[in-house]
């Protein structure tokens, strides 16, 4: 649908308005770290943010949902979503490839309904990343750096102004009325082009091979059991990694009773392969009891498993999970390591 | 321009239990009971055997477990075995008939029994294993003569433990069953093979190409199973196994019963080892 321009003044109008009618979300700085919240005004936005604490997907995956209320012998689905739009702003492209795989990992097979609900009543206002946001990112290695589709407006910063590129009817909808907006000249093409021109020399690789081996350097690293028995010495089994990713999707059902003891809910949460009770089952055995065998499979999950299942790399290089580990286990020391090791012959010797 | 905001759920949800009442409930064994269970508006469920439910027990939680009757024989309603075992299981085992639960499913792929014609089967249902296998076993027999030899190898850990003894009975009846028991320890009363479910295989003679065995146990079970599977020259694809995991929702989404890249609750449980056995986590 093309792209249209805003100029820096007009901006908070617009926010302001889309405020008035829509619930709006945006990152925000709190505490000397910034998060995704909801926005009243367009002063409580930073555009400019590094990274929030958790990604957006809690919007449309949150923490804890309600799924169905019971009561006695009767049951009800609970309707999953607000009663309007809630516009998420300002969402980095990393992100917003996590959600394309949500997208689709809740399509397939059994279609998801309480994710689709929140999902389509939920419009996406992307932005361009021109700097490195954090020093765990590594985005360009996993080709999530820029996106092409998946968003509803996506922002450019021309300096000056916004380039707003329409990818939806929803985004259409949220320019709709604004007045403060023109079609871009050719030179404003020229600076659209000048700014994603000198972007990419502002990130840097940091894998040190070619991310298309990822699936297969996993697959030939599952035996190597002295370097995941490394992690797993490690590991503090805390769940963290998996708390702020942004296409972790595993969770758990509990039950919370009323006073009654006859009705109450039943609760969706987000669950950890990290934690020891994930894969335990009743008489008591643990199909991935030790913490080395969960690191594994977290890894493995990101850089093979979903890609196998999905055709996606579950891995969108935002490095939140590295910021967040008290013991220091990265994604990229990861793959590195097991890079270097499988060319040293590492994996030969433990077959 | 009109675009919806979506205020309901276009389809049912996915993790919306059916409430369904028990009909019957009998005692098999000190730990496990057998339920009938009574879908409503003579629903039916329409499984395959192989195939489990998530049950519901509300307040408490849910949990999967295995169907036991088999579709030839389902009346409106099925059954399934449950073993008191953990939180939900308790007070599953503490519910009386006429209460109710809820239902989901079924899930899973089940075994593809229109494979299974014509071929000998070997069962090998290890303790409650045998909670699946008879939904299979019931379903051969009331179609008997379309296959070939049966055998039955179960094993128990006590002559107290072994589940369906009415059923083993008048399975041992017939002529067109070869029934054979073990228990890991005998008691005063017991008068047959005592050991493990393996000592029961060095007698077992098979014709190997035409055997289909399946295989349902406790995890620690089934790679020694195999061993005397595979020693007998029974191809990889005609040997089953139940591979239960944690399947928390049943519909591939929580994550909880995957295998490497495979979720157990939607390709399997009921999986063949030449499907699996590049499988790390699966055996």
């Amino acid at each position: 649908m093309g792209f249209r321009i805003m100029s820096k003044t007009a901006f908070p109008d617009w926010v302001d308005g889309l405020c008035r009618r829509y619930r709006v979300v945006g990152p925000k700085p709190v505490h000397g770290q910034y998060v995704f919240d909801d926005i009243e005004s367009a002063e409580e936005l930073d555009l400019g943010y590094s990274q929030t604490v958790l990604p957006p997907k809690k919007y449309i995956l949150p923490p804890r949902e309600t799924i169905f209320r019971f009561d006695g012998a009767s049951v009800e689905a609970v309707v999953a979503n607000s009663d309007r739009w809630t516009v998420a702003l300002g969402v980095h492209t990393c992100d917003m490839h996590a959600i394309h795989l949500l997208d689709r990992v809740h399509e397939h097979g059994y279609q998801d309904q309480h994710y689709q609900a929140r999902r389509e009543n939920t419009v996406l206002v992307s932005i361009e990343c021109l700097k490195p946001c954090t020093p765990f990112s590594f985005c360009k290695d996993m080709g999530t750096l820029s996106i092409t589709e998946g968003y509803d407006l996506h922002l450019t910063d021309l300096g000056e102004d916004y380039a707003m590129d329409i990818g939806s009817e929803k985004g259409e909808a949220l320019l709709e009325g604004f007045a403060f907006i023109h079609e871009p000249t050719d030179e404003d093409y020229r600076r659209v082009n000048q700014v994603m021109t000198e972007k990419w020399p502002n990130f840097a690789y940091r894998l040190e091979f070619d991310t298309t081996e990822l699936p297969s350097l996993l697959t030939v690293s599952m035996k190597d059991d002295a370097y995941w028995d490394e992690l797993g010495e490690r590991c503090l089994a805390c769940g963290m990694c998996t708390n702020v990713c942004p296409t972790c999707y595993c969770f758990n059902m509990v039950d919370e009773v009323d006073f009654s003891l006859e009705a109450g809910d039943r609760i969706r949460q987000w669950d950890s392969c990290q934690i020891d009770e994930f894969a335990l089952v009743a008489g008591g055995h643990n199909f991935r009891g030790p913490r080395s065998a969960r690191q594994r499979h977290r890894f493995l999950r990101k850089g093979k498993y979903q890609w196998e299942a999905y055709g996606l790399i579950g891995c969108v290089g935002c490095g939140r999970c590295a910021q967040a580990c008290l013991v220091h286990i990265t994604p990229v020391d990861t793959f590195n390591a097991l890079y270097h090791r499988h060319r040293q012959g590492h994996v030969e010797e433990v077959r | 321009m009109t675009l919806l905001l979506h205020d309901k759920l276009e389809e049912q949800s996915i993790y919306l239990p059916t409430v369904a009442r028990i009909a019957a409930i009998r005692d098999l064994t000190a730990m496990e009971k057998l339920y009938t269970i009574q879908l409503p508006d003579g629903y039916s469920l329409n499984n395959r055997p192989g195939q489990f439910v998530e049950v519901a027990v509300f307040g408490v939680g849910e949990a999967p477990i295995s169907i036991s009757s088999s579709p030839s024989r389902s009346n409106g309603s099925f059954e399934m075995c449950v073993r008191r075992a953990g939180d939900l299981t308790g007070v599953l085992h503490q519910k009386k008939v006429g209460d109710t639960i809820g239902i989901r499913g079924p899930f899973g792929r089940g075994f593809p029994i229109e494979r299974f014609r014509g071929k000998d089967l070997l069962f090998a249902p290890g303790g409650l294993g045998i909670a699946p296998l008879r939904s299979l076993i019931n379903e051969i027999r009331d179609d008997r003569c379309n296959y070939g030899r049966v055998t039955i190898l179960s094993g128990a850990r006590t002559p107290g433990d072994l589940l369906y003894k009415d059923e083993l009975a008048e399975w041992d009846a017939r002529d067109d069953v070869d029934l054979r028991l073990t228990v890991d320890h005998g008691d005063d009363t017991w008068k047959g093979n005592v050991g493990v479910i393996t000592t029961l295989f060095p007698d077992l003679q098979v014709y190997a190409r035409n055997t289909i065995a399946v295989v349902i146990g406790p995890p620690v079970m089934y790679r020694y199973v195999l061993m005397e599977l595979l020693g007998k020259g029974i191809p990889e694809g005609n040997i089953w196994f139940s591979l239960e995991r944690r399947m928390k929702c049943g519909v591939g989404k929580c994550g909880h019963c995957q295998m490497e890249n495979i979720y157990s609750c939607q390709s399997g449980p009921a999986f063949p080892y030449s499907e699996i056995k590049h499988i790390e986590e699966a055996i």
